[in-house]
Protein backbone atom coordinates (compact mmCIF):
# COMPACT_ATOMS: atom_id res chain seq x y z
CA UNK A 1 0.00 0.00 0.00
CA UNK A 2 1.35 3.30 -0.69
CA UNK A 3 1.72 4.88 2.72
CA UNK A 4 2.73 8.38 1.16
CA UNK A 5 -1.02 9.13 0.81
CA UNK A 6 -1.72 11.55 3.21
CA UNK A 7 -5.58 13.04 2.89
CA UNK A 8 -8.45 12.53 4.60
CA UNK A 9 -11.94 13.16 2.78
CA UNK A 10 -14.57 15.76 3.35
CA UNK A 11 -16.56 14.15 6.57
CA UNK A 12 -13.53 15.65 8.64
CA UNK A 13 -13.60 18.84 8.11
CA UNK A 14 -17.21 18.90 9.50
CA UNK A 15 -16.06 19.80 12.51
CA UNK A 16 -14.36 23.10 11.53
CA UNK A 17 -16.48 23.92 8.98
CA UNK A 18 -19.67 23.76 12.06
CA UNK A 19 -17.88 26.84 13.90
CA UNK A 20 -18.74 28.84 10.91
CA UNK A 21 -21.99 27.90 9.64
CA UNK A 22 -25.30 26.46 11.27
CA UNK A 23 -25.64 23.49 8.92
CA UNK A 24 -23.38 20.18 8.60
CA UNK A 25 -21.63 20.79 4.78
CA UNK A 26 -20.33 17.58 4.46
CA UNK A 27 -23.43 16.37 3.00
CA UNK A 28 -23.59 19.03 0.74
CA UNK A 29 -23.44 18.98 -2.93
CA UNK A 30 -20.77 21.51 -5.03
CA UNK A 31 -18.88 22.13 -8.41
CA UNK A 32 -15.63 22.19 -8.86
CA UNK A 33 -14.75 25.39 -11.13
CA UNK A 34 -11.96 23.58 -12.43
CA UNK A 35 -13.52 19.87 -14.05
CA UNK A 36 -17.11 20.93 -13.67
CA UNK A 37 -17.61 17.64 -11.14
CA UNK A 38 -20.32 17.67 -8.92
CA UNK A 39 -20.35 16.20 -5.66
CA UNK A 40 -20.77 15.84 -2.30
CA UNK A 41 -18.51 17.94 0.05
CA UNK A 42 -17.64 14.86 2.41
CA UNK A 43 -15.74 12.94 -0.97
CA UNK A 44 -13.62 15.69 -1.54
CA UNK A 45 -9.71 14.73 -0.39
CA UNK A 46 -9.01 16.48 2.78
CA UNK A 47 -5.46 17.82 3.61
CA UNK A 48 -4.95 18.28 7.04
CA UNK A 49 -1.09 18.28 7.38
CA UNK A 50 -1.29 21.86 6.67
CA UNK A 51 -1.92 25.51 8.31
CA UNK A 52 -5.38 24.80 8.32
CA UNK A 53 -7.58 22.43 5.80
CA UNK A 54 -7.50 22.40 2.11
CA UNK A 55 -9.95 20.02 0.34
CA UNK A 56 -8.98 18.92 -2.84
CA UNK A 57 -11.88 18.00 -5.83
CA UNK A 58 -11.70 13.79 -5.85
CA UNK A 59 -11.27 14.02 -9.50
CA UNK A 60 -9.21 16.97 -10.76
CA UNK A 61 -6.92 17.64 -7.61
CA UNK A 62 -7.87 21.37 -7.61
CA UNK A 63 -8.36 23.33 -4.67
CA UNK A 64 -11.94 23.02 -3.55
CA UNK A 65 -11.25 24.82 -0.10
CA UNK A 66 -9.12 26.46 2.22
CA UNK A 67 -10.09 27.09 6.04
CA UNK A 68 -7.13 28.64 8.44
CA UNK A 69 -8.16 29.56 12.21
CA UNK A 70 -5.34 31.69 13.77
CA UNK A 71 -7.62 31.42 16.79
CA UNK A 72 -7.85 35.47 15.96
CA UNK A 73 -9.37 35.23 12.48
CA UNK A 74 -11.20 32.39 10.61
CA UNK A 75 -9.96 32.47 6.74
CA UNK A 76 -12.03 30.66 4.40
CA UNK A 77 -11.54 30.38 0.82
CA UNK A 78 -14.14 29.05 -1.41
CA UNK A 79 -13.10 29.80 -4.77
CA UNK A 80 -12.82 26.67 -6.09
CA UNK A 81 -16.53 25.40 -6.07
CA UNK A 82 -18.67 27.17 -8.45
CA UNK A 83 -21.26 26.89 -6.07
CA UNK A 84 -22.14 24.25 -2.57
CA UNK A 85 -25.71 23.12 -2.02
CA UNK A 86 -27.71 22.20 1.01
CA UNK A 87 -31.25 22.04 2.39
CA UNK A 88 -31.89 24.99 5.11
CA UNK A 89 -32.10 24.18 8.49
CA UNK A 90 -35.59 23.76 9.50
CA UNK A 91 -36.79 25.36 12.79
CA UNK B 1 -34.69 9.99 13.58
CA UNK B 2 -36.86 13.06 14.09
CA UNK B 3 -34.28 16.25 15.42
CA UNK B 4 -31.06 14.60 14.07
CA UNK B 5 -32.41 15.51 10.21
CA UNK B 6 -30.53 18.91 11.00
CA UNK B 7 -28.13 19.82 12.56
CA UNK B 8 -27.53 22.92 13.33
CA UNK B 9 -24.39 24.59 14.81
CA UNK B 10 -21.98 22.15 16.42
CA UNK B 11 -20.71 23.27 20.42
CA UNK B 12 -18.21 21.73 22.51
CA UNK B 13 -19.76 19.82 25.00
CA UNK B 14 -18.33 17.76 27.95
CA UNK B 15 -18.64 14.41 28.29
CA UNK B 16 -18.43 11.79 31.41
CA UNK B 17 -17.11 8.60 31.07
CA UNK B 18 -19.50 5.93 32.97
CA UNK B 19 -17.66 2.92 31.48
CA UNK B 20 -14.69 1.67 29.75
CA UNK B 21 -14.44 -1.66 27.67
CA UNK B 22 -11.07 -3.23 25.83
CA UNK B 23 -11.69 -4.78 22.25
CA UNK B 24 -8.31 -5.76 21.64
CA UNK B 25 -4.82 -5.26 23.09
CA UNK B 26 -4.91 -1.76 21.45
CA UNK B 27 -8.30 -0.89 21.94
CA UNK B 28 -10.91 0.49 24.06
CA UNK B 29 -14.04 1.55 23.80
CA UNK B 30 -15.23 4.75 26.09
CA UNK B 31 -18.81 5.00 27.19
CA UNK B 32 -19.82 8.85 27.42
CA UNK B 33 -22.60 10.36 28.94
CA UNK B 34 -23.22 13.52 27.28
CA UNK B 35 -25.93 16.00 29.46
CA UNK B 36 -27.13 17.95 26.10
CA UNK B 37 -26.15 15.14 23.78
CA UNK B 38 -29.15 15.65 20.61
CA UNK B 39 -28.83 12.66 19.08
CA UNK B 40 -26.79 11.29 16.65
CA UNK B 41 -27.20 9.16 13.08
CA UNK B 42 -25.19 6.01 12.67
CA UNK B 43 -22.30 6.87 11.02
CA UNK B 44 -21.51 10.33 12.70
CA UNK B 45 -18.18 11.29 14.55
CA UNK B 46 -17.14 13.72 17.08
CA UNK B 47 -14.05 15.89 17.63
CA UNK B 48 -12.61 15.32 21.23
CA UNK B 49 -10.29 18.15 22.44
CA UNK B 50 -7.71 17.33 25.40
CA UNK B 51 -6.08 20.82 26.53
CA UNK B 52 -3.04 20.42 28.58
CA UNK B 53 -1.85 22.67 31.54
CA UNK B 54 0.07 24.45 29.38
CA UNK B 55 -3.33 25.45 27.16
CA UNK B 56 -1.69 23.66 24.39
CA UNK B 57 -4.20 21.46 22.99
CA UNK B 58 -4.93 18.84 20.21
CA UNK B 59 -8.43 17.72 18.08
CA UNK B 60 -9.06 14.60 17.01
CA UNK B 61 -11.75 12.61 15.43
CA UNK B 62 -13.68 9.74 16.55
CA UNK B 63 -16.54 7.52 15.12
CA UNK B 64 -19.50 7.13 17.37
CA UNK B 65 -19.88 3.03 17.75
CA UNK B 66 -23.64 3.20 19.38
CA UNK B 67 -26.61 3.08 17.66
CA UNK B 68 -28.44 6.37 18.38
CA UNK B 69 -30.29 6.40 21.17
CA UNK B 70 -32.61 8.80 23.34
CA UNK B 71 -29.87 7.81 26.98
CA UNK B 72 -27.74 10.93 26.14
CA UNK B 73 -24.90 8.04 25.89
CA UNK B 74 -22.12 7.51 22.71
CA UNK B 75 -19.90 4.86 22.65
CA UNK B 76 -16.41 5.61 20.82
CA UNK B 77 -13.53 2.63 20.40
CA UNK B 78 -9.82 4.29 19.78
CA UNK B 79 -6.98 2.68 18.56
CA UNK B 80 -4.07 2.98 20.36
CA UNK B 81 -1.12 4.81 17.86
CA UNK B 82 2.31 4.77 19.74
CA UNK B 83 3.19 8.44 18.81
CA UNK B 84 -0.32 9.38 18.88
CA UNK B 85 -0.97 13.06 21.46
CA UNK B 86 -4.64 11.53 21.83
CA UNK B 87 -5.23 7.88 22.03
CA UNK B 88 -2.93 7.40 24.51
CA UNK B 89 -4.52 9.17 27.18
CA UNK B 90 -7.77 7.68 25.53
CA UNK B 91 -6.91 3.90 25.57
CA UNK B 92 -4.55 3.52 29.10
CA UNK B 93 -4.63 6.78 31.13
CA UNK B 94 -8.69 7.56 30.95
CA UNK B 95 -10.80 7.03 33.93
CA UNK B 96 -14.53 6.41 34.88
CA UNK B 97 -15.69 9.76 36.21
CA UNK B 98 -13.28 11.74 33.70
CA UNK B 99 -14.80 14.40 32.02
CA UNK B 100 -13.85 14.96 28.14
CA UNK B 101 -14.40 17.85 25.89
CA UNK B 102 -15.90 17.01 22.76
CA UNK B 103 -18.23 18.57 19.58
CA UNK B 104 -20.34 16.94 17.49
CA UNK B 105 -22.16 15.05 16.51
CA UNK B 106 -20.66 15.64 12.88
CA UNK B 107 -21.29 14.35 9.28
CA UNK B 108 -24.21 14.13 7.20
CA UNK B 109 -23.20 11.96 4.49
CA UNK B 110 -21.11 8.83 5.57
CA UNK B 111 -24.54 8.25 7.47
CA UNK B 112 -27.49 5.80 7.79
CA UNK B 113 -30.63 6.27 8.48
CA UNK B 114 -33.07 3.46 8.87
CA UNK B 115 -35.59 4.41 6.27
CA UNK B 116 -33.25 3.39 4.03
CA UNK B 117 -34.40 -0.02 2.91
CA UNK B 118 -31.46 -0.58 -0.20
CA UNK B 119 -29.25 -3.68 0.70
CA UNK B 120 -26.39 -1.95 2.20
CA UNK B 121 -22.45 -3.10 1.61
CA UNK B 122 -19.99 -2.52 4.30
CA UNK B 123 -16.22 -2.62 4.11
CA UNK B 124 -14.14 -2.02 6.78
CA UNK B 125 -10.44 -2.11 7.34
CA UNK B 126 -8.96 -2.10 10.99
CA UNK B 127 -10.50 0.56 13.16
CA UNK B 128 -12.98 1.33 10.03
CA UNK B 129 -15.24 -1.06 11.60
CA UNK B 130 -16.23 1.06 14.16
CA UNK B 131 -18.58 3.69 12.18
CA UNK B 132 -20.10 1.08 10.56
CA UNK B 133 -20.83 -0.91 13.58
CA UNK B 134 -22.88 2.12 14.54
CA UNK B 135 -24.98 0.93 11.48
CA UNK B 136 -25.22 -2.31 12.13
CA UNK B 137 -26.31 -1.68 15.53
CA UNK B 138 -28.60 0.88 14.67
CA UNK B 139 -30.17 -1.51 12.43
CA UNK B 140 -31.51 -3.86 14.82
CA UNK B 141 -32.53 -1.11 16.92
CA UNK B 142 -34.85 0.12 14.39
CA UNK B 143 -35.87 -3.67 13.35
CA UNK B 144 -34.83 -2.72 9.74
CA UNK B 145 -35.02 -5.42 6.92
CA UNK B 146 -32.47 -3.90 4.87
CA UNK B 147 -30.01 -6.82 3.97
CA UNK B 148 -26.73 -6.14 5.39
CA UNK B 149 -23.26 -7.08 4.60
CA UNK B 150 -19.95 -6.53 6.14
CA UNK B 151 -16.56 -7.26 4.54
CA UNK B 152 -14.03 -6.56 7.33
CA UNK B 153 -10.46 -6.59 6.84
CA UNK B 154 -8.14 -7.35 10.02
CA UNK B 155 -4.43 -7.74 10.40
CA UNK B 156 -5.24 -11.34 12.47
CA UNK B 157 -7.98 -12.63 14.29
CA UNK B 158 -6.92 -10.86 17.79
CA UNK B 159 -7.26 -7.04 16.09
CA UNK B 160 -11.02 -7.49 15.80
CA UNK B 161 -13.13 -5.21 17.20
CA UNK B 162 -16.75 -6.44 18.52
CA UNK B 163 -15.99 -9.85 17.55
CA UNK B 164 -18.36 -11.99 19.69
CA UNK B 165 -21.22 -9.25 19.16
CA UNK B 166 -20.73 -9.65 15.70
CA UNK B 167 -20.81 -13.29 15.43
CA UNK B 168 -24.03 -12.93 17.53
CA UNK B 169 -25.69 -11.16 14.90
CA UNK B 170 -24.40 -12.67 11.76
CA UNK B 171 -26.19 -15.80 13.15
CA UNK B 172 -29.67 -14.07 13.59
CA UNK B 173 -31.30 -15.55 10.15
CA UNK B 174 -30.89 -12.53 7.46
CA UNK B 175 -29.39 -10.42 9.96
CA UNK B 176 -25.48 -9.48 8.71
CA UNK B 177 -23.77 -11.68 6.05
CA UNK B 178 -19.92 -11.55 7.85
CA UNK B 179 -16.67 -11.98 5.84
CA UNK B 180 -13.37 -11.54 7.53
CA UNK B 181 -10.11 -10.81 5.49
CA UNK B 182 -7.08 -11.25 7.31
CA UNK B 183 -3.83 -9.97 6.13
CA UNK B 184 -1.05 -11.27 8.13
CA UNK B 185 -2.07 -14.21 9.97
CA UNK B 186 -5.36 -16.12 10.00
CA UNK B 187 -7.16 -18.68 11.95
CA UNK B 188 -6.23 -22.41 11.64
CA UNK B 189 -7.46 -24.04 8.85
CA UNK B 190 -9.13 -20.76 6.90
CA UNK B 191 -9.71 -21.29 3.91
CA UNK B 192 -7.92 -18.07 2.49
CA UNK B 193 -4.45 -17.69 2.59
CA UNK B 194 -3.19 -13.73 4.59
CA UNK B 195 -3.60 -11.21 2.40
CA UNK B 196 -5.44 -7.71 1.29
CA UNK B 197 -9.19 -7.86 -0.24
CA UNK B 198 -8.76 -8.34 -3.84
CA UNK B 199 -11.31 -8.79 -6.81
CA UNK B 200 -11.94 -12.50 -5.89
CA UNK B 201 -13.11 -12.22 -2.73
CA UNK B 202 -14.89 -9.01 -3.75
CA UNK B 203 -16.67 -10.95 -6.13
CA UNK B 204 -18.17 -13.42 -3.25
CA UNK B 205 -18.27 -11.04 -0.28
CA UNK B 206 -19.64 -8.18 -1.85
CA UNK B 207 -23.35 -7.60 -2.82
CA UNK B 208 -23.78 -8.14 -6.96
CA UNK B 209 -24.05 -4.90 -8.42
CA UNK B 210 -27.70 -5.61 -9.87
CA UNK B 211 -28.93 -5.02 -6.38
CA UNK B 212 -27.48 -1.46 -6.48
CA UNK B 213 -26.39 -1.43 -3.18
CA UNK B 214 -25.17 1.31 -1.16
CA UNK B 215 -21.79 0.82 -0.15
CA UNK B 216 -19.83 2.37 3.17
CA UNK B 217 -15.83 1.70 3.06
CA UNK B 218 -13.90 2.89 6.07
CA UNK B 219 -10.28 2.45 6.78
CA UNK B 220 -6.83 4.14 6.20
CA UNK B 221 -6.74 6.17 3.09
CA UNK B 222 -4.98 3.93 1.10
CA UNK B 223 -7.34 1.03 2.17
CA UNK B 224 -10.54 2.76 0.97
CA UNK B 225 -8.70 4.12 -2.03
CA UNK B 226 -8.06 0.16 -2.67
CA UNK B 227 -11.28 -1.36 -1.77
CA UNK B 228 -12.83 1.99 -3.86
CA UNK B 229 -10.88 0.46 -7.07
CA UNK B 230 -11.96 -2.80 -6.61
CA UNK B 231 -15.74 -2.03 -6.21
CA UNK B 232 -15.69 0.41 -9.13
CA UNK B 233 -13.81 -2.22 -11.10
CA UNK B 234 -16.50 -4.48 -10.22
CA UNK B 235 -19.15 -2.22 -11.64
CA UNK B 236 -20.23 -0.38 -8.38
CA UNK B 237 -21.73 2.64 -9.57
CA UNK B 238 -19.11 5.19 -8.35
CA UNK B 239 -22.32 7.21 -6.92
CA UNK B 240 -23.08 4.66 -4.58
CA UNK B 241 -19.89 4.65 -2.45
CA UNK B 242 -19.23 6.39 0.52
CA UNK B 243 -15.83 6.76 1.97
CA UNK B 244 -14.67 7.71 5.57
CA UNK B 245 -10.76 7.76 5.44
CA UNK B 246 -8.38 7.83 8.39
CA UNK B 247 -4.92 8.79 7.23
CA UNK B 248 -1.90 6.98 6.76
CA UNK B 249 -1.37 7.15 10.41
CA UNK B 250 -5.23 5.50 11.36
CA UNK B 251 -5.44 8.70 13.76
CA UNK B 252 -7.38 11.09 11.84
CA UNK B 253 -7.24 15.19 12.78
Amino acid sequence: MNANISYLDGNAAGGELSRIFNVDLTAAEGQCVNCGTKGRFADAHLYVDCPGLVARCATCDHVLLRLVNTGERIFLDVRGMAYLTTRPVQS
Amino acid sequence: MAGTEVLGRVSWRTGKVVALHDETSTARTIALVVSDWPGHIAGQHVDIRLTASDGYSAVRSYSIASAPNSDQRIEITVERLENGEVSPYLTQEVMVGDEIELRGPIGGWFVWRSDQTEPIQLVAGGSGIVPLMAMIRSRLESQSNAQFQLLYSVREPAAAFYKDELEAISKRGDSLLLTYAFTRITPKGWPRPPGRIDAALVSVSVWPTDLAPTCYVCGPTSFVEHVNGLLIAAGMDRGKIRTERFGSTGERK
